[in-house]
C-alpha cells in the first residue's frame, strides 16, 4: 500500500500533505490569526506597529486570562457561563475592600481570589453532587454575581493602592512600551499547556471530557476532578480580574459583561471541542488573540463597532460547525 | 466464614446472599457466587436475570443491599470501582470503556499513570510518558496483540482493537479477577476471535476471568464452568462438557432443573 501513496506525486498530494500538516499540528486558528493580521496590515499600515500589538494585548490579556479558565471547563465537556461576572464581583471585592475597608491592598487581592473560587467551588459542586447541567448551574451563579457584585458597588472604585494596578505598569521591550498584564498571560498559558500536557490531573481533565462514563469505569475520580477545574478556573478568572483593574485603574461593577461569551469565542476559535476532551490550551490563546486583532483592527479601520460583534458571532459559527463536521466524521 | 480445608481449592472471589432492589424491581434476590483461580467460568442467564447487577456488585460499580462478598476468603466491602480495582479486580464493560481521543498507551495507563522518579514525580507530579510507552510496548507484544502504534489515538482502532486495549488494559493491572462483560457484543465475527485469543491469553498468565455473554458458542467454546442466573438467584453451575448448548438455555429459561 506503501507503493501507490509514495508514486503519487501529483499537486493533490501535496495539498492534502499541507492540509495533514495543519490539522495535526492544529495550525488553523494560527493560520486565521496571520491571515487576519495580514488583511489589517494591508487596510492600515498602522495595524502592524509595535505600538499597536501591544495595546492589542493590553486589551486582550484579561479575556486570554479569562479564557485559561473556560478552556479547562470545556475540556471537561462543560461550560462556565458566570465567569465574566465572578470575575466583576473579584474585582470590587479587591478595590473596595482596600479602598473603602482600610483592608490590607495585598489581603483584599487575595479575598478577590477567595470569591471567585468559592464560586469555582459552588458551581463544581452543584454539578458534581446535584448533577446538575453546567449551563443551567453557571446561568444560575452569572445572577447571584451579578446581584452580588451591585451590592458590594454601584460605581466605579479609584485611587487604587499601587500593588493593585501593578499589571498596568509599563516596561520597555522592543522598542515600545508593553504593561505586565500583557505579558503575563503568556507564561500562564505555557504553564496550563504544560500541565495539561505532562500531569495526571491535566490527562484526567482531557479523559473526563472525552468520555465521561469510561473515565468513571477506569477509575478516575471524576467528581474530584470537576470539582479542582472549576476551583481551578475560578483561580485564573481572578487573575483576568487583577489584570483588568491595572488596565483600566479602577474596580468597575460593570465590567466584564459579555466576557463569559468572548472567552467560550476565544476557546472555540483556538479549536477546543465544545463536547470536550479535545483540544489544546495554547489554540486559546490563538483564538484569544484573533478576537482581540479583529476588534482592535475594525477600530482601527474605522468599521462601525457593530461589525465585530457580527464578524465574532460568524467566527464562532464558523469554529463550531468545523468541530461538529470533524466529529461527524470521526463517528 | 472460615475456609475450610476441603479438597476443593479455596475460591479466589465469592459472595453469597447478595439482594439488591431497584424500587419495585428485585434485581438479586440473594445470589450466590464462586470463582475459582485460573478459571474462566461464564456467567449466563436471561435479560432480567441479575447478570450485569451481578457483576458490578463484584467490581464495585453497585453497592449490593445485603449479602457478602470475600476475596481470597475475607469479606471485603466495594464503595465504587475503584476500590475493587485496589483488590486487584478489574472488569470491562460492553461499552467500550476507552477515552477515543487519547491514544492506547494513555488509555493503558489511564487513571494508574506513572509517575517520573525523583522530585519531579513526587512534588511537581509529572508523567513518565516514555516509561509508560515502552511498558505498553512490551506488554501488548507479551499478549500478541498487534498494533502498529502505541501513540495512535484509539478512535483510529477497529473494534475489536479498541476492546482489545480494554481487554489487555484490565488484565495487565488485575492482580486477582479480570471481569469481561460482554466483550465481543459489538463485534462482527473475526473481531470477536481476535478478543477471544486474547483472552484466552489472559487466563494463560493465569489471572482468572469471568465472562458474561449471550453468546453461547463463544461460552462453550471458552468456558471452565458456567454459572447460571434465573430471576435473581445462581439456579445452577455446569461443565459445558456435561451440559449441551440447548439444555443451558433450558436451565436459563427454567424448562429444564439441575440438583
Amino acid at each position: 500500500m506503501s507503493h501507490t501513496n509514495q508514486e503519487r506525486t501529483s499537486s493533490t498530494s501535496l495539498v492534502n500533505r499541507v492540509f495533514n500538516i495543519i490539522a495535526a499540528f492544529r495550525l488553523g486558528p494560527f493560520l486565521a490569526l496571520l491571515v487576519a493580521g495580514a488583511f489589517f496590515y494591508i487596510q492600515n499600515e498602522r495595524f502592524i506597529l509595535p505600538l499597536n500589538i501591544s495595546l492589542i494585548l493590553q486589551q486582550t490579556s484579561w479575556i486570554a486570562a479569562l479564557a485559561i479558565g473556560q478552556t479547562l471547563v470545556i475540556l471537561t465537556g462543560g461550560i462556565d457561563l458566570s465567569n465574566g461576572l465572578v470575575m466583576a464581583l473579584g474585582t470590587v471585592i479587591m478595590t473596595t475592600m482596600a479602598v473603602e475597608n482600610g483592608v490590607n491592598p495585598f489581603i483584599s487581592i487575595g479575598m478577590g481570589f477567595g470569591v471567585t473560587m468559592a464560586f469555582g467551588l459552588l458551581n463544581g459542586l452543584l454539578i458534581t453532587r446535584l448533577k446538575l447541567p453546567p449551563f443551567i448551574v453557571t446561568l444560575g451563579t452569572l445572577n447571584i454575581a451579578f446581584a452580588l457584585t451591585r451590592l458590594v458597588a454601584t460605581t466605579t472604585i479609584g485611587n487604587l493602592p499601587d500593588i493593585q494596578t501593578i499589571f498596568g505598569e509599563r516596561i520597555s521591550l522592543f522598542g515600545t512600551t508593553f504593561t505586565y498584564g500583557a505579558i503575563v498571560v503568556f507564561p500562564l498559558y505555557i504553564l496550563m499547556w504544560f500541565v495539561l500536557r505532562e500531569t495526571a490531573f491535566g490527562r484526567h481533565v482531557y479523559a473526563i471530557g472525552d468520555d465521561r462514563e469510561a473515565a468513571r469505569l477506569m477509575g478516575i475520580p471524576v467528581n474530584r476532578i470537576l470539582i479542582q477545574v472549576y476551583v481551578l478556573a475560578g483561580f485564573f478568572y481572578a487573575i483576568g480580574g487583577w489584570l483588568l483593574i491595572g488596565r483600566i485603574g479602577s474596580g468597575d461593577p460593570n465590567a466584564g459583561q459579555t466576557a463569559n461569551l468572548d472567552s467560550i469565542t476565544a476557546v472555540v476559535i483556538g479549536g477546543t471541542s465544545l463536547f470536550g476532551g479535545r483540544g489544546n490550551i495554547l489554540g486559546t490563546l490563538v483564538g484569544a488573540l484573533i478576537v482581540g486583532v479583529f476588534i482592535n483592527g475594525l477600530q482601527i479601520t474605522g468599521v462601525d463597532p457593530l461589525f465585530q460583534r457580527l464578524i465574532t458571532g460568524i467566527l464562532v459559527i464558523v469554529a463550531v460547525t468545523m468541530d461538529q463536521l470533524s466529529q461527524r466524521i470521526r463517528k | 466464614m472460615t475456609p475450610s480445608q476441603d479438597a476443593k481449592p479455596q475460591p479466589i472471589l465469592e459472595a453469597r446472599g447478595l439482594v439488591k432492589h431497584y424500587g419495585q424491581v428485585v434485581a438479586l434476590d440473594g445470589t450466590d457466587f464462586d470463582l475459582y483461580p485460573g478459571e474462566i467460568l461464564a456467567v449466563i442467564g436471561d435479560n432480567g436475570a441479575g447478570k450485569s447487577s451481578l457483576i458490578k456488585a463484584l467490581s464495585g460499580a453497585i453497592r449490593p443491599d445485603a449479602g457478602e462478598i470475600f476475596l481470597n476468603g475475607e469479606a471485603i466491602h466495594f464503595r465504587n470501582p475503584s476500590d475493587a480495582r485496589r483488590f486487584g479486580i478489574e472488569t470491562v464493560y460492553q461499552t467500550l470503556a476507552v477515552a477515543p481521543s487519547m491514544n492506547i498507551y494513555e488509555n493503558l495507563f489511564l487513571g494508574r499513570e506513572i509517575r517520573r522518579p525523583g522530585v519531579l514525580g513526587s512534588v511537581f507530579r509529572l508523567l513518565d510518558k516514555k516509561k509508560m510507552l515502552d511498558d505498553a510496548t512490551t506488554y501488548m507484544r507479551d499478549l500478541k496483540f498487534h498494533i502498529q502504534s502505541m501513540t495512535q489515538a484509539v478512535s483510529t482502532l477497529s473494534g475489536g482493537q479498541r476492546q482489545g486495549v480494554a481487554v489487555a488494559r484490565s488484565a495487565a493491572f488485575a492482580r486477582n479477577v479480570a471481569i469481561l462483560d460482554e466483550p465481543t457484543a459489538a463485534l462482527g465475527v473475526k473481531e470477536s476471535s481476535m478478543v477471544i485469543d486474547l483472552i484466552r491469553n489472559v487466563r494463560a498468565r493465569g489471572l482468572p476471568v469471568i465472562l458474561i455473554s449471550h453468546n453461547m458458542p463463544q461460552v462453550w467454546e471458552l468456558a471452565d464452568r458456567i454459572h447460571i442466573q434465573r430471576l435473581g438467584k445462581r439456579i445452577a453451575v455446569i461443565k459445558p462438557n456435561d451440559y449441551t448448548m440447548s439444555d443451558g438455555v433450558a436451565i436459563m429459561t427454567g424448562a429444564m432443573n439441575v440438583n
